[in-house]
């Protein structure tokens, strides 16, 4: 899932401190999944931002929705009727929740309430970690289910470098070295010979260096 | 402007801190009578929302007394209770109020002097801190509380 | 020849190199990499140039081996793959040999949150055996990555660097196999100071017959004084065996023990089968590189047929 964090509540009550009407929207999966911008948060956000407001002598008219997704127009429907009022909304979705709101009401300012950080899963109970960064070319069977683009500090395809030591990466001591990771999967696998192989230089065409990408099913296309 | 005397939500698990409350009630021991005592099944059902929303509402002070460590009828409601307090004790530094003015407390069922003390404690350390600056009716200088 | 240069020519002679390593400086001056040189041009067969080593911003290595070989050495010229994408390297490196560089040190490259830059971009579109075997290609098909064809190809003698203390240790070996199969022409170690571990190693490189398709260089830096040492001891990859650090603790001329340890090393280096020449990085210390190179018996430099243009 996506993986965001919310941003300082110092950072938000700037963006909108010339909004007197506020609707604050939250998102239903990856956002509720890391806690960051799902129902409950839309609820808390709105009533610390209340609180503020208060403690300058000034009111704050907010509301909060929290759709099924932000991504999926059919579902920000729900949203039509109650932007009709407010100079402002508050995305608590991912970084396209946000564009895709801003796209649906272009004459409304607004404003992300979260910093989107990265693909990644829960690791155990509020800690998510990042494991694919979306490069558009897959190649986790060749290494035991482990990405060496994202999972290691320099994207190296053919490691590990020279500072992965006691099977750490040589920024942090906390961050697993992933080529190690990579060879004790595959060495268990008894697929070593997938990491002696040379890797050729990777086709960032397929990655965001290739401009903004699109998909498209035909199929589905109705 | 009336004399202001420190509004305070304690929210109480019915298992420990409640009946704690009643046995510190059936003891006749003296304690502080600006304390609303809310009954909750448990403190695991406290979150962030309901806290921020009594300081909103104007409390000045808001507290979550629950079981011993180890001890939650639940067993691990009043850890959830303790995270969320911590988080949202971090909130309000960002929201530019006290952290001071929200609390967590365990004690056991059988603790009615101990119930009575952390009300005694907790009414002091708000009279200190003085009204929240979000107590609209000691702002407005009305009658309170 | 696969370059001409004067370091092919020494190790293909069947003689012990000896290289140094001098930092270019934070700043926009040719100084002192051209006294360094000046200093030990006759005590060394080549110099390293390091490229914005620790991502620590640097006058760029391209530049810095041309005042080398100005000031009268032949130059080594690291190339990091942090900081550029292929299209810069593989320009960087026909600009290099344009100039008449022939030596080229392939790294990955330090993280760049190590440096004085750490809100950078990272590139890292190639890795280091990726770069190898580009040069490779560049030099023996002349052709770039694309596959498109050049006119006059790079000459370069291509190294690469190896760390026989990193882990997982069982890997180290096949590594090093991998950048020999790239193409790397010779290697230079990471400082060594365990000498029975980096043997070990050597064991290893041996059974796989790798000494004899690749010159390998044991890399030594000699440490002035006993917090230095002590320091290094916590650098990831470094092993530094406790009597060496006691020797340095106990030692009245800190300096001339550390010079002492390192012409040690240097000589049991070379008793190692195939230790074919020793890379001294002397960091921040470059005028103590003809003393080394004097007590461990490599002075004077062998002669050999100037390097063909």
């Amino acid at each position: 899932m996506i993986v965001a964090e919310q941003k300082p509540l110092a950072e938000i009550a700037e963006m909108v401190k010339d909004a007197e009407r506020v609707l604050i929207v939250g998102c239903s999966e990856c956002v509720t999944v890391c806690q960051a911008g799902g129902e409950k948060q839309v609820g808390i956000l709105g009533t610390a931002l209340g609180m503020m407001r208060k403690k300058e002598g000034r009111e704050l008219q907010w509301e909060g929705v929290t759709p099924v997704r932000q991504c999926e127009p059919e579902y920000l429907e729900v949203l039509d009727k109650k932007v009709k009022d407010v100079d402002c909304v508050v995305s608590m979705g991912c970084g396209v929740g946000v564009q895709f709101i801003a796209e649906r009401y272009p004459g409304l300012w607004v404003v992300p309430a979260l910093n989107t950080k990265f693909g990644g899963g829960t690791v155990e109970a509020g800690v998510w970690e990042e494991r694919c960064g979306f490069c558009g070319e897959c190649i986790l069977h060749k290494t035991g289910g482990i990405c060496p683009i994202i999972r290691c500090s320099k994207s190296l395809l053919n490691g590990p470098c020279g500072g992965s030591q006691d099977g750490k990466c040589e920024i942090d001591s906390e961050v697993d070295c992933a080529w190690q990771l990579i060879y004790d999967r595959l060495k268990g696998l008894d697929r070593l010979e997938l990491m002696y192989a040379y890797t050729p230089p990777k086709d960032w065409s397929r990655a965001r260096d290739g401009g903004p990408r699109k998909v498209v099913k035909e199929e589905a296309r109705i | 402007m009336s004399e202001w005397t420190p509004k305070i939500v304690a929210f109480c698990c019915y298992y420990c801190a409640y009946s704690a409350a009643d046995l510190a009630g059936s003891m006749r021991l003296q304690y502080p009578p600006n304390i609303r005592v809310v009954e909750l099944p448990c403190t695991g059902k406290v979150d962030v929302g309901v806290l921020l929303a009594a300081l909103e509402a104007g409390a000045d002070g808001v507290y979550v007394a629950g079981c011993l460590e180890g001890d939650c009828h639940f067993l691990k409601g009043n850890f959830r209770a303790k995270q969320r307090v911590a988080y949202a004790k971090r909130l309000l530094e960002e929201i530019g109020l006290e952290p001071e003015r929200l609390e967590m407390y365990n004690l056991s069922g059988s603790m009615g002097p101990r119930f009575a003390e952390i009300a005694q404690e907790m009414t002091e350390r708000i009279t200190k801190l003085g009204p929240s600056p979000l107590n609209r009716q000691h702002r407005k200088g009305e009658v309170g509380p | 020849m696969k370059s001409g240069s004067k370091l092919e020519r020494v190790l293909a002679g069947g003689h012990f190199a000896v290289t140094a390593e001098v930092g270019p400086p934070k700043s926009a001056s040719s100084k002192g990499i051209v006294k360094h040189t000046e200093h030990m041009k006759d005590h060394v067969d080549a110099v390293n140039l390091t490229d914005n080593q620790t991502a620590i911003v640097r006058l760029s290595s391209v530049a810095a081996a041309v005042h080398v070989m100005r000031a009268g050495a032949e130059p080594v010229m690291q190339m990091t793959c942090r900081d550029r994408n292929r299209i810069a390297i593989q320009s960087d490196i026909l600009g290099a040999a344009s100039l008449g560089v022939r030596n080229i040190l392939c790294l990955t490259g330090d993280h760049q949150s190590f440096g004085n830059h750490p809100t950078a971009k990272n590139v890292f579109d190639l890795d280091s055996i990726q770069l190898i075997r580009a040069v490779k290609d560049m030099r023996d098909e002349k052709k770039f990555i694309c596959g498109e064809e050049m006119r006059v190809a790079p000459r370069m003698f291509i190294g690469a660097a190896a760390n026989p203390f990193g882990d997982p240790f069982e890997y180290r070996v096949m590594r090093l196999a991998k950048k020999v199969e790239a193409g790397a022409d010779f290697i230079q170690t990471q400082a060594i100071f365990d000498v029975e571990r980096f043997a070990k190693w050597m064991e290893a490189v041996r059974d796989m017959g790798l000494h004899e398709r690749v010159y390998i260089m044991g890399g030594v830096i000699p440490v002035k004084s006993y917090g230095a040492m002590r320091y290094m001891s916590t650098v990831p990859g470094m092993r530094i065996p406790k009597q060496l650090l006691d020797r340095m603790k106990a030692a009245e001329d800190p300096k001339e023990e550390g010079v002492k340890i390192c012409v040690e090393i240097i000589e049991q280096l070379r008793q190692i089968e195939g230790v074919k020449g020793v890379h001294i990085m002397a960091v921040y210390w470059e005028e103590i590189v003809p003393t080394i190179v004097e007590r461990a018996g490599l002075y004077p430099r062998p002669e050999v047929d100037d390097a063909v243009g």
